[in-house]
């Protein structure tokens, strides 16, 4: 993981530091004009404007050339590289959620390029072996935060796909109360694994607090049942079971029955229903009550 | 796995089943501790009841490390559990539902495997096992 | 901190068992054994094991909770398991436990009332 540098030109006080990053603190200001110029000429039209780049660029300028352990920005024992870690992550994920494209995003280290290359070839013009080595272990560096900047792009996109994922899972999961004792649990949308466990503990909290003893699952909007869907169903029914409520499964609709015998598919013992009307009915008898008709009477009384 | 940094750790000798109950309690107080939800603490002191009482019974005794890790940005709880027992012979059969050698179910290994994010088992037959699981706080 | 013995109470045909602490293994052997005198000396029609306050439900005490409901059984009594939390439940189905052959119910109140239906509804 962490690159391996020859420490060939160490100085007798054996600080790892190497030259190019010497060279940098030193002609600072020069790095830093040339490296916005760069960025400005590679960049989109509405980028970022040039003191705030001026801005990120000295911060991150200062970052990587003051840590003395070692010379690579991966190696994650070592302490001193953790705020400029810190600092590209930050700058990624922020341009990753301003729409930023992974390429847009990079610009700002691989911009970084010519400007160092340029001051290096001109402080260390009288000793080209010194130069190539110097050149070497920056472009080894500059790869590195190269990959780093890709890596928490790809983060910041990852988080923002995730939280819309999780909203989604909880708009999609309510559970309702049909009448006292009966739960009812519309399920939209493909049952994986993540969301059986939403299901789970959504289900299983409302039962706690409810005091209910059955809940129907209606899958009628559910596309497909295969193996892993019956799985997840079945646990869930299993759980409801343990904790001493009883399942219900409705909206079985006629595809998905010959799927379920089709696939070998055992669901036990679990009421299935065709529709949660039916399941409601069977829920109702189970609680001791019925649905019944009130004759209309000659004198209606308004309800206030 | 790749390396994460450990903030905090114990050591807890599992010889008898009180050894095993001390140990649950232990994850579980740095499973509160650490702000897990109720699910997952559940599952995670689950899983170390399990693996811990495999090294007891079927280890002949050993002991479970308890750790809190770091890695990036997340934190979470890491066990390992190692014995000096007769190791694992066979461990691609261990990992499936239904084997069993000893008096247990035959559950352990896959289902503590489901209860947590991270895995792994290390077992040379006549030198012991060592079982590292890793549950990280979402 | 470690209990001696889980206390066994008698309500009628019905021994009730609330379990409140952590058991380690011997501990819960012990309980079913006693269990099983207490069916016996009293000639109890119904066991019920609380389990609300237990957080932590393993193979083992899975294991446990199962064997009780059938040495109760062999011994014309049956057990109802009352009060699973959720995380528990959830935990227990992920381990690939169901506990087939137990009887389950969510509070006191309806696993005595599930004790009291005819035996034919239960077996």
């Amino acid at each position: 993981m962490t690159a391996v540098v020859p420490n060939i030109a160490q100085a007798p006080m054996a600080k790892p530091r190497s030259e190019f990053r010497r060279l940098l603190i030193e002609r600072r200001s020069e790095v830093l004009s040339a490296w916005v110029k760069e960025q400005l000429r590679e960049g989109r039209s509405e980028s970022l404007p040039a003191d705030e780049l001026r801005a990120q660029g000295d911060e991150f300028i200062g970052l990587i050339a003051e840590p003395e352990e070692t010379d690579s920005i991966l190696d994650h024992g070592s302490e001193g590289w953790a705020p400029a870690r810190a600092f590209l992550a930050d700058l990624s994920r922020s341009r990753a959620q301003q729409g930023f494209s992974p390429s847009e995003t990079a610009s700002f280290v691989l911009a970084f390029k010519r400007p160092l290359f340029a001051m290096m070839r001109a402080a260390l013009a009288d000793d080209a072996v010194q130069l190539g080595e110097e050149i070497w272990r920056a472009t080894e560096l500059l790869d590195q935060l190269g990959l780093l900047t890709m890596e928490e792009y790809q983060r910041g996109r990852e988080e923002v796909i995730r939280r819309q994922q999780e909203e989604m899972l909880e708009l999609s999961t309510p559970v309702v109360t049909l009448w006292d004792g009966v739960l009812a649990l519309p399920m939209i949308g493909t049952l994986d694994s993540a969301r059986t466990q939403i299901v789970m503990e959504t289900l299983l909290q409302r039962i706690v607090e409810t005091g209910a003893g059955i809940a129907i699952i209606d899958i009628t909007g559910v596309p497909t049942v295969d193996t892993m869907t019956a799985q997840h169903l079945l646990k869930t029914v299993t759980a409801t079971r343990l904790m001493g409520a009883e399942c219900i499964i409705s909206g079985i609709r006629p595809q998905i029955a010959q799927t379920i015998v089709h696939l070998g598919v055992d669901l036990g013992d679990v009421t299935t229903k065709a529709t949660l009307a039916d399941a409601f009915r069977v829920a109702l008898a189970r609680s001791g009550r019925m649905v019944t008709t009130v004759p209309a009477s000659g004198t209606q009384r308004r309800d206030s | 796995m790749n390396e994460p940094t450990v903030s905090r750790e114990a050591l807890f000798e599992l010889h008898t089943d009180i050894d095993v109950a001390v140990a649950r309690r232990g994850v579980r107080d740095w499973a509160a501790e650490l702000g897990l939800s109720m699910v997952d603490l559940t599952k995670v002191v689950t899983a170390a009841s399990e693996l811990a009482r495999n090294a007891v019974i079927h280890g002949g005794g050993g002991e479970m490390c308890l750790q809190i890790v770091t890695e990036r940005d997340r934190q979470g709880l890491r066990m390992m559990f190692r014995d000096n027992g007769p190791g694992i012979a066979e461990v691609d059969r261990a990992m499936q539902d239904g084997y069993s050698t000893g008096r247990g179910m035959g559950l352990g290994l896959p289902g503590a495997r489901r209860l947590v994010n991270e895995f792994a088992l290390a077992s040379t037959p006549s030198e012991g096992t060592c079982v590292t699981i890793i549950r990280w706080k979402k | 901190m470690t209990a001696d013995r889980i206390p066994i109470l008698r309500m009628g045909r019905s021994l009730l068992v609330t379990i409140q602490v952590d058991m380690h293994d011997q501990l819960a052997m012990t309980l079913q054994n006693d269990l099983a005198e207490a069916i016996g000396k009293h000639n109890a029609r119904g066991v019920l094991l609380d389990i609300s306050g237990l957080e932590i439900v393993d193979s083992f005490i899975g294991r446990m909770l199962a064997n009780t409901a059938a040495m109760s059984r062999v011994l014309d009594a049956e057990t109802v398991v009352v009060g699973m939390q959720p995380a528990v439940a959830i935990t227990l189905v992920e381990l690939g436990l169901s506990l087939p052959g137990v009887h389950m119910a969510l509070d006191i109140e309806r696993g005595l009332a599930l004790l009291q239906r005819p035996v034919e509804i239960l077996a």
